[in-house]
């Protein structure tokens, strides 16, 4: 089922494959965007923990940016920081 | 091996019995009357280690059918019993595992649904989830209900099908009262019923899939709502399969309906359940006198065997279907629908309705009589006088 | 059609009807019939006046309403003559069978009614007597099978054994059994 598509329709409506959520993407529902200073973060993850959408990206243990065609905008890393590092913006 | 027996068991025993010979993997269990000796009979079989099922005491109905939704979608065979207002507790789940297309058979007990309080028999509470897309099997007693309930397993786990299946029979006249049945050796049951192959369950870890998704506007839900249609009309060939190789273990035949002295009757009542055995025994009583009457009592109410019923029916002057349900501001359900199916034929019979039996009110043979009176006189004068009336109804002074 | 022999049984909740109107459909099972046994149903509090049934039949039964013509009338709780019509559609070659202390005779006067027969047994002293305790259900089948000939007496004790043998312990069935046993006996009709 590795080569299933959107419109073969399964029983149930079962989804006969993971990850397809990789194909949705949801940056399209943003109004606010979240905006990470960089030089300031403490690197405590919680943002990468909190985020409902897996946006955060990390890479060797270490927050490297934000994946602009998932986040939806919600706030929530920038809610959650301890830091204050992330700043919701317009875009 | 485990040998054929003739017992005296209630309605409830008989399924109970069923459910042990199948040995489910899991079974939903919340008590109301006047199911609760399903459940309890079979936690008995459970405690004696008779079967492997994991029983799960839920808080609610509504909890009940969701244990069977996730545990059917993870792959395992699924059974429950309900009744009255515990099926209508669990409506909106349903929906949720028909939608889904799991297979889960579930026992209804027919019992009437409040207010005002009445623990006794009527089909109001699987009429009400009639459109639920659940196949329903109705049964005449101890013997179907047992039948139907191991035939129950096949229709809903069968690959074309895919739906959940209620089995019903009528509350205290067959659940409580103790009549002859005959069970079917062990390993005849287990033989018949073999084992689920479940159409990727969610404990298929190698094959992740996910159940249960959103379809919008955009989407297909539409086109996956004609799929579970089309499901259901499949049903209808399945349960003739099923019904022929259970002929095979059990030596009884089942159809979508039974025909009693139907061929050359001029008029018949068509019911389901019980009463339908008060009925043969008056068609007899008239047949002695001469009178030409009949009886069609259906097993299978949904999917709706429409086009067998008109073959079935067509010849007659005049039908009589009985509900024991009523839909208010209408008509009783199973007449809308014969009546329905009837009417594209260019010479009809006659179709009047007779609501009986709400609240468990007894059928009476007289009853019957009177209904059979009623489609003489409508045959002779080929005049309905009365399209819906209620059967056996006490005069009694109504303040408004 | 073949003739179903239909039996109502009158009784107080708690005397064991129920109980007995099933043992009764069960001896019938075991010869081959088709039965059928079943209260009327409602709330179930002991001491209040139930129904329960029995039908026995050659042929196949298929009647599931309570029986209005009864062809025995078994009353448990000689209490209800007073209070409930027990002969009430009882056909006129009918039986009715009544534990009482009364003689048939008197029973007849006081049901009122001319035909079919009458029969009368102290089931309680004979359950107080076997079994400590006014439970009047086991004798009166033993009065039952005697007058209607239902079964062999045999049949009976030895079904009663088999189906109560793993509830009751041996000293409580044997008292059973002689309750049948001395009610098939001492039974008496007119």
């Amino acid at each position: 089922m590795k080569d299933w598509q959107a419109n073969k329709l399964m029983p149930g409506a079962i989804i006969p494959k993971s990850g397809t959520a990789r194909e949705y993407k949801t940056g399209g529902w943003r109004s606010k965007a979240p905006k990470w200073n960089e030089e300031k973060c403490k690197q405590c993850l919680i943002c990468w923990i909190s985020c409902p959408e897996g946006a955060i990206l990390v890479k060797d243990g270490k927050v490297r940016g934000i994946d602009m065609d998932y986040c939806k905008g919600c706030g929530i890393c920038a809610t959650e920081c301890p830091f204050d590092v992330i700043k919701m913006v317009e875009g | 091996m485990s040998k054929k027996r003739i017992v005296a068991t209630t309605g409830n025993g008989a399924v109970a019995e069923a459910m042990r010979q199948i040995n489910p993997d899991i079974l939903s269990i919340y008590p109301i009357t006047p199911q609760t000796a399903i459940v309890e009979g079979f936690s008995k079989f459970a405690a004696n280690g008779l079967v492997d099922t994991e029983c799960v005491t839920v808080e609610s109905e509504h909890s009940s059918m969701s244990n069977c939704i996730g545990a059917s979608a993870a792959g395992a065979r699924v059974m429950t019993a309900t009744s009255s207002q515990g099926l209508a507790l669990m409506h909106e789940m349903l929906y949720i595992a028909s939608g889904m297309r799991l297979p889960i058979a579930m026992f209804n007990v027919n019992r009437a649904l409040s207010a005002p309080i009445n623990i006794h028999c009527d089909h109001s509470d699987s009429m009400g989830a009639r459109d639920t897309s659940w196949i329903q099997l109705y049964s005449e007693d101890a013997q179907e209900a047992y039948d139907n309930t191991i035939q129950a397993i096949r229709i809903a786990e069968n690959r074309k099908v895919l739906l959940p299946v209620m089995v019903n029979m009528d509350g205290f006249i067959i659940s409580h009262g103790i009549q002859k049945a005959e069970f079917i050796e062990d390993e005849k049951v287990k033989n018949f019923v073999g084992e689920r192959e479940p159409f990727m369950p969610l404990l298929d870890i190698d094959n992740p899939v996910t159940y249960g998704p959103f379809d919008g506007l955009g989407g297909f839900f539409m086109e996956h709502k004609k799929n579970q249609a089309d499901a259901m009309e499949r049903a209808k060939s399945v349960i003739l399969e099923v019904a022929d190789e259970f002929a095979k273990i059990s030596g009884r035949k089942y159809g979508f309906f039974e025909e009693y002295m139907l061929d050359d009757a001029e008029v018949a009542i068509v019911t389901l359940n019980s009463s339908a055995g008060t009925t043969r025994h008056v068609v007899d009583e008239l047949r002695a006198k001469g009178v030409p009457v009949g009886l069609l009592k259906l097993r299978v109410f949904r999917p709706f065997p429409a086009e067998e019923l008109v073959n079935a029916l067509k010849h007659l002057k005049a039908v009589a279907v009985l509900d024991r349900a009523l839909s208010f501001g209408s008509v009783g359900p199973l007449f809308s629908e014969v009546k329905a199916t009837l009417f594209d034929l260019e010479v009809r019979p006659k179709v009047i309705n007779f609501i009986y039996g709400l609240g468990g009110r007894e059928y009476t043979l007289q009853d019957a009589k009177r209904a059979f009176d009623v489609l003489m006189d409508v045959a002779k004068t080929g005049k309905v006088k009365k399209t819906f009336d209620y059967l056996g109804l006490k005069e009694v002074e109504v303040l408004t | 059609m073949e003739k179903c022999t239909e039996i109502r049984w009158h009784a107080r909740g708690g005397q064991g009807a129920v109980t007995a109107a099933k043992f009764l459909a069960e001896v019938a099972l075991a010869s081959g019939k088709d039965i059928q046994a079943f209260p009327e149903y409602g709330p179930e509090r002991m001491g209040a006046p139930i129904k329960a049934f029995t039908r026995i039949s050659s042929a196949p039964i298929s009647i599931y309403c309570g029986v209005k013509n009864p062809d025995i009338v078994v009353v448990l709780d000689e209490t209800l003559l007073d209070v409930v019509k027990v002969a009430k559609g009882l056909s006129d070659d009918g039986v009715i069978l009544v534990n009482t202390d009364d003689d048939p005779t008197d029973v007849r006067k006081r049901l009122g009614i001319k035909k079919g027969k009458v029969y009368a047994i102290n089931a309680t002293s004979i359950a107080i007597d076997t079994l400590g305790r006014p439970i009047p259900n086991t004798p009166m089948i033993g009065a039952l099978i005697k007058i209607t000939g239902m079964a062999p007496l045999e049949d009976v004790t030895s079904h009663f054994a088999k189906t109560f043998g793993k509830k009751f312990n041996q000293k409580i069935l044997e008292g059973n059994i002689e309750a049948i046993r001395r009610a098939y006996e001492r039974v008496r009709g007119e």
